[in-house]
């Protein structure tokens, strides 16, 4: 399935709706989102990837890239990875790098 | 993103936009817009970059290096635009087939950059490869931007160390682990409150750059097994991590796993040490293959005869030329790259030895090898770990050039402790100097140039020191004839397992009596990964080529070897909480500080009175803690009594100083649970005045 994202922000929190598969020719356009997330002020940012099938490495380097491009007074949120995006995240301790959530209930 | 002006391209080609590149870094390098790219060859004509689609057989371009993009003895090139996610590099060189001057090139086959940070085309451990592709190991790009989140490497005093030997694979490949990924660095990730747990503060892995497991594969004739390269000695890439070694291999995402290990590990307070081997490559001699360096520029990278041959100082087919000073950068960029990106606390070098020839094979007095990575400022806080002999007879411990900075693995250790533990006449004397943490070979280093160890991952297990007299290895298809036979083992009375409960029992003791010695001896304690569990290798003392049960952790043994672990833990507790095992500076037997006693004193069966004769198989020495560190770290009196003779012998304790008594914290004559007790619940002795102590047995006694 072809990659589809969709960014909206509701006050200080940016929300990225990821669906499909996040192969290394969709990432630059996730990342180009989370830059533009970036230009307003945030106070969370919000991806999830519930619907998301597949991440390669490209993909998850833009969770890096999220973290360092928000600075370190944002929080990241990853909700609802499914189980091979989440085991690769974890796998490769990019888990470190932002919350990973089941659900929205999991944002605080 | 505005990019500098100097990075605009200056030439096209088939489409690619180029520019002449920087020549350093070597290697292929990320930088705005797109890739650096740089390569030495002294010897070659011309020089071709050739990109492949990651995975490919055919490439995308094969872009020849302009004249003007030559500086030197070196190519380098940016490439604009490339997707560096996906792309995959390597290099043809032309240049002379004349192997009498040293020379193979070989321009029809793509080359593999020595500098490469990724190697994919073996992402999955075991896979047999496609013996056909022409371009087997690929060059892919690394990324810098993991999180490290302020880790950096821990600097624990190396007095303060206890190193745990392990395979990066074996450790949990084992059905037994219950890992989901067995055998890969984030099973390792799962481990580590078990290496916590046992008290380890250095995890020693053995090799884990990239290599091929299939190098000399081949089917035993007796048993049908695949015998492959799983020990790993025999370099592909010095700067990439193993990819199957990685469950994220097959994205590319080793480096990535690799490094979120190595935070947890630091986390946890436990270093890495690499086990390095820059004495030589896969690439094996004349009759080996053409991956990098030999296609590069053999003559530079590789020792060679007057003839053109290949020397072959490592025992395998070639040896690294590693006093030349190109290749001498190699080793040191790569070191540092390793230090600074991975935050590795330390390497061993394997043959290091070698690492002190000159480009024909003479020992240098002076090595600059050696010299230039013992005064490195990126390296300067980082273990340096000598293995100090070669295949071609170099044996240096005592005499490895150090700097002040590197330490060996002390072979006349392992050697000394395996003698005296079986009961060799002749032993205490050297026994003695083994415990101080040999100062009469490390005078002027201190005790913790020593790595003492008794076993490690070549030779015989701890279990199999006490099992066998032989070695076992006709599972290596070579009839039994590789693999070293002075192995000082000794089988306690039947070769192999048995059932007899009193060969057992004495295994057991002798197992424990071992660990006392390497837990109770001044310098840096090496620990085989399973010894604490008694792993057995069926008496196989070369399991290089085993990928099997025979050489992975089986993790059913912390059940049934309980007793064993419960012994290690304990001890090595014991050695943390006790500065007086773990000084820097060897101990002089005189009492500098005047408190009445010597900073250490020898006894045997009489108190101040060690048996040091030919027949003597006792031997005892105290601790006055009040010496510890200098003084500067006060400590309680520590004795400790050996009897490797197979009659029990009373043994005459020292006098304590007023106020204080004995308490026994160790005694392995004794079955579990009496063998030992809790640090700090240790129990005081009835008789404060004599101690037996049983055959082949050791005690350990606070003072306090």
């Amino acid at each position: 399935m072809a990659f589809e994202s969709e960014l909206r922000t509701e006050d200080t929190t940016a929300f990225i709706i990821a669906k499909g598969e996040l192969d290394a020719n969709a990432a630059p356009e996730f990342r180009t989102q989370i830059e533009t997330a970036a230009e307003s002020a945030l106070s969370k940012l919000v991806l999830d990837l519930r619907e998301l099938s597949y991440m390669a490495s490209a993909g998850l380097r833009t969770l890096v890239f999220a973290r360092q491009k928000m600075g370190s007074d944002v929080d990241i949120y990853v909700v609802g990875a499914q189980d091979a995006v989440r085991e690769t995240i974890e796998m490769t301790g990019f888990h470190h790098s932002v919350d990973m959530v089941d659900d929205y209930s999991g944002i605080a | 993103m505005t990019l500098r002006v100097d990075y605009y391209p200056t030439r096209t080609y088939q489409g690619y936009k180029l520019r002449p590149g920087h020549p350093l870094p070597f290697g292929a390098n990320i930088i705005a817009g797109g890739v650096n790219f740089s390569v030495f060859s002294r010897h070659a004509t011309s020089c071709t970059l050739v990109l492949f689609e990651k995975g490919a057989s055919e490439p995308l371009v094969e872009i020849p290096f302009p004249e003007e993009f030559r500086i030197g003895n070196t190519y380098s090139m940016i490439v604009f635009d490339l997707d560096v996610e996906t792309v995959e590099y390597g290099y043809r060189m032309d240049g002379p087939f004349d192997p009498h001057a040293g020379h193979r090139f070989k321009p029809e086959q793509v080359l593999l950059d020595p500098y490469a940070k990724v190697i994919g085309g073996r992402d999955i451990w075991g896979t047999p490869p496609n013996w056909d592709e022409p371009y087997a190991h690929r060059g892919r790009l690394a990324f810098d931007d993991f999180d490290w989140e302020g880790d950096k490497p821990l600097e624990i005093p190396p007095e303060d160390l206890v190193v745990y030997e392990a395979h990066a694979r074996g450790l949990t490949r084992h059905a037994s682990a219950g890992v989901k990924h067995p055998g890969t660095f984030v099973a390792l990730r799962e481990k580590i409150p078990y290496l916590k747990a046992l008290g380890v503060n250095a995890l020693e892995l053995l090799p884990i750059y990239e290599f091929d497991e299939f190098e000399h594969s081949r089917l035993n004739p007796d048993t049908g097994d695949m015998l492959m390269n799983y020990w790993g000695y025999s370099t592909v890439g010095f700067f990439a991590p193993k990819a199957g070694y990685a469950a994220t291999g097959k994205l590319g995402m080793q480096v990535d796993e690799l490094k979120a290990l190595i935070k947890d590990l630091h986390k946890n307070g436990i270093e890495v040490i690499l086990d390095v081997v820059f004495n030589h490559t896969a690439e094996g001699n004349e009759q080996g293959p053409t991956i990098s360096f030999k296609g590069l520029d053999n003559q530079v990278y590789y020792m060679l005869t007057p003839e053109g041959y290949y020397y072959n100082f490592s025992g395998t087919g070639n040896t690294l030329n590693c006093n030349n000073p190109v290749v001498r950068n190699m080793v040191l960029d790569c070191l540092r790259y390793w230090a600074a990106e991975y935050h590795i606390d330390g390497f061993r070098f394997d043959l290091a030895a070698i690492l002190g020839r000159d480009p024909w094979g003479a020992p240098l007095a002076n090595p600059p090898l050696l010299e230039t990575l013992a005064h490195d400022p990126i390296l300067a806080k980082c273990k340096l770990i000598a293995e100090a002999w070669d295949a071609g007879g170099l044996y240096q411990v005592g005499s490895f050039p150090d700097y002040g900075r590197w330490s060996e693995w002390n072979g006349k250790y392992r050697d000394t402790a395996r003698k005296f533990l079986k009961g060799d006449e002749g032993q205490t004397r050297e026994m003695a100097q083994a415990l101080m943490g040999s100062p009469n070979l490390y005078g002027s280093r201190g005790a913790t140039a020593s790595i003492n160890f008794i076993t490690c991952h070549d030779g015989f297990t701890l279990n199999d020191l006490v099992s066998y007299n032989e070695k076992h290895n006709w599972a290596n298809g070579e009839e039994n004839r590789d693999g070293g036979d002075d192995n000082h083992s000794w089988n306690c009375g039947v070769e192999g397992a048995t059932d007899d409960p009193g060969v057992n029992f004495l295994r057991r003791k002798q197992m424990k009596n071992a660990a006392v010695m390497l837990m109770m001896s001044q310098g840096v304690p090496m620990i085989l990964m399973g010894d604490e569990v008694a792993r057995t290798q069926y008496g196989n003392n070369n399991t290089y080529c085993h990928d099997s049960e025979l050489t992975w952790f089986d993790w059913n043994l912390l059940e049934s070897n309980s007793d064993m672990l419960r012994f290690f833990k304990r001890l090595i507790a014991f050695r943390h909480a006790h500065q007086a095992l773990r000084n820097r500076w060897h101990l002089q037997g005189h009492d500098q500080l005047a408190t009445g006693y010597p900073d250490i004193s020898w006894h045997g069966r009489q108190a101040w009175q060690p048996d040091f004769s030919q027949e003597s198989r006792t031997l005892a020495f105290m601790l006055d803690g009040q010496h510890a560190r200098g003084g500067q770290q006060p400590d309680d009196m520590i004795y400790v009594a050996f009897n490797s003779d197979w009659n029990a012998h009373g043994f005459e304790l020292p006098q304590l100083p007023e106020g204080k008594q004995w308490y026994a914290f160790v005694n392995t004559a004794l079955a579990f649970p009496d063998d030992i007790t809790e640090v700090g619940q240790e129990t005081r002795l009835e008789e404060q005045h004599y101690i037996l102590v049983g055959e082949r047995s050791a005690v350990i006694l606070v003072g306090r």
